[in-house]
């Protein structure tokens, strides 16, 4: 099978220029691509259309973009508890399309699987059902679309040399959706291991959805909002 | 019992979330939104065998981790540490939300900022003042089987959120099951708010309610 591992990421994201459609996997902090979203920080590569649910937070992850003002568009679904992106959204500086996070996935999924276009109930009646198409099934429901992006960046706890991934906990939320939608999708992991190193009945992302991958490194692994039973 | 100004106290907290318990069967399956919500998981008994989702793709949250024990990679949708029980699940967002949408879910508890009489909720945006987004509360309020909302019965600047019609944009329409606060439960019937229950010491004449919206 193909080797797709790059050496890190300088080499992985070689080819990401200014005015690129961009997902990056995550819920909140959680499974975020850290090593790649520090490289488009260095890189300083410019007015990028992010797409992932809460484009950072706290002025972390994405938000390190946003603080750089990298991002000019986001497409996301919670923007709370993200200061950076809830002042620049005020000013007019990001151009925000907030997305129900059911549709959000969905559309997502729906670009990396085929699917031109699918009807759901959730929006119907407020501001997101507004220009949209509106069909009666058992109840009304509105015509979504397809979201596609040129490149994702998303990071998993395991991953073989063809791109196979495991991910830990809930750490895999959007990354393998991504990945399906994206021309390109480069993925980080905590532990590059080869090929058989994953059982095939684990691998939570076949690798056919991978085109690149690499050993990450200092991860910092934020927790975003203890709470204790003790 | 009441505040010095004379306006009830009502439930605690605690309280509503045991009120909300007790209103879901054994085995159910249970979605719990960001905020006063998640006391339902610390407070639910185990032994009622209730199966609780979080839209970030976990289904069987069990409570809190123990300091020296939180995972950075185990959290809920409010984005705070959870600890999950034997036979929890964990999968991606579409498969989450499609759970949700294709009505696996039978009840979910969200904060709410207004509701209606025709069961209207507003709770993700107050146009030019405050946008956190609607993260998957559109999703749920039209996919779960029963929607309970758990707000305060005033804002902060005083008003009642029970009202005649909504004037925050909208969440979901004609989608709210039942509406709890620190005075009472209430059912919208389309026209009024048919009161389930009043807290301890609590008269209709303290909800803020106009009484033709009540019955």
């Amino acid at each position: 099978m193909k080797n797709k591992v790059y050496p890190g990421p300088s080499e992985a994201l070689f080819d990401l220029t200014d005015g690129i459609t961009l997902m990056s996997g995550g819920f909140g902090l959680c499974g975020i691509p850290e090593n790649s979203i520090d490289e488009i920080a260095k890189r300083g590569i410019r007015n990028i259309h992010a797409i992932s649910n809460n484009i950072g937070n706290s002025g972390r992850g994405l938000a390190i973009l946003l603080k750089n003002r990298q991002i000019t568009r986001a497409t996301c679904s919670y923007v709370g508890g993200n200061p950076d992106l809830e002042q620049q959204m005020l000013a007019g500086e990001v151009d925000v399309a907030l997305v129900p996070q059911g549709t959000f996935s969905e559309r997502i999924r729906a670009a990396g699987m085929g699917i031109r276009g699918f009807y759901t109930p959730t929006g119907y009646g407020t501001l997101v059902a507004e220009g949209k198409e509106v069909k009666e099934f058992d109840r009304p429901c509105i015509l979504e679309m397809p979201l596609h992006a040129d490149f994702a960046i998303i990071k998993a706890e395991r991953g073989d040399t063809f791109g196979n991934l495991w991910f830990k906990e809930t750490a895999r939320n959007f990354s393998p959706l991504m990945a399906m939608a994206a021309k390109i999708t480069i993925a980080e992991v905590e532990e590059l291991v080869p090929l058989g190193g994953i059982r095939p009945e684990d691998v939570h992302l076949p690798g056919i959805f991978v085109q690149r991958i690499y050993q990450g490194s200092n991860y910092r692994n934020d927790i975003e909002i203890p709470v204790y039973a003790d | 019992m009441s505040e010095p100004g004379g306006r009830p106290i009502g439930w605690t907290r605690e309280q509503m979330a045991d009120e909300i318990i007790a209103l879901i069967p054994d085995g159910a399956s249970l979605n719990l939104g960001i905020g006063m919500p998640t006391l339902i998981a610390e407070r639910m008994d185990p032994a009622k065998a209730v199966v609780i989702h979080s839209e970030n793709g976990v289904l069987g949250v069990k409570g809190r981790p123990k300091r020296g024990e939180a995972s950075p990679t185990l959290i809920n949708a409010g984005k705070e540490t959870i600890s999950v029980q034997a036979g929890a699940s964990f999968f991606d967002s579409a498969l989450s939300f499609g759970m949700i949408r294709g009505g696996h879910i039978d009840f979910c508890v969200l904060g709410g900022m207004e509701v209606d009489v025709q069961g209207n909720l507003a709770n993700w945006m107050i146009p030019g003042k405050k946008v956190t987004g609607m993260g998957g509360a559109m999703d749920l309020v039209n996919g779960a089987r029963q929607i309970i909302i758990m707000q305060s019965h005033f804002s902060r600047s005083g008003e009642c959120k029970l009202l005649a019609q909504c004037k925050l944009p909208l969440t979901g329409k004609a989608v709210v099951d039942r509406v709890i606060t620190e005075l009472g439960m209430f059912v919208p019937t389309g026209k009024t708010f048919r009161i389930e229950k009043l807290a301890p010491g609590v008269s209709r004449d303290d909800l803020g309610i106009p009484l033709e919206l009540l019955e």
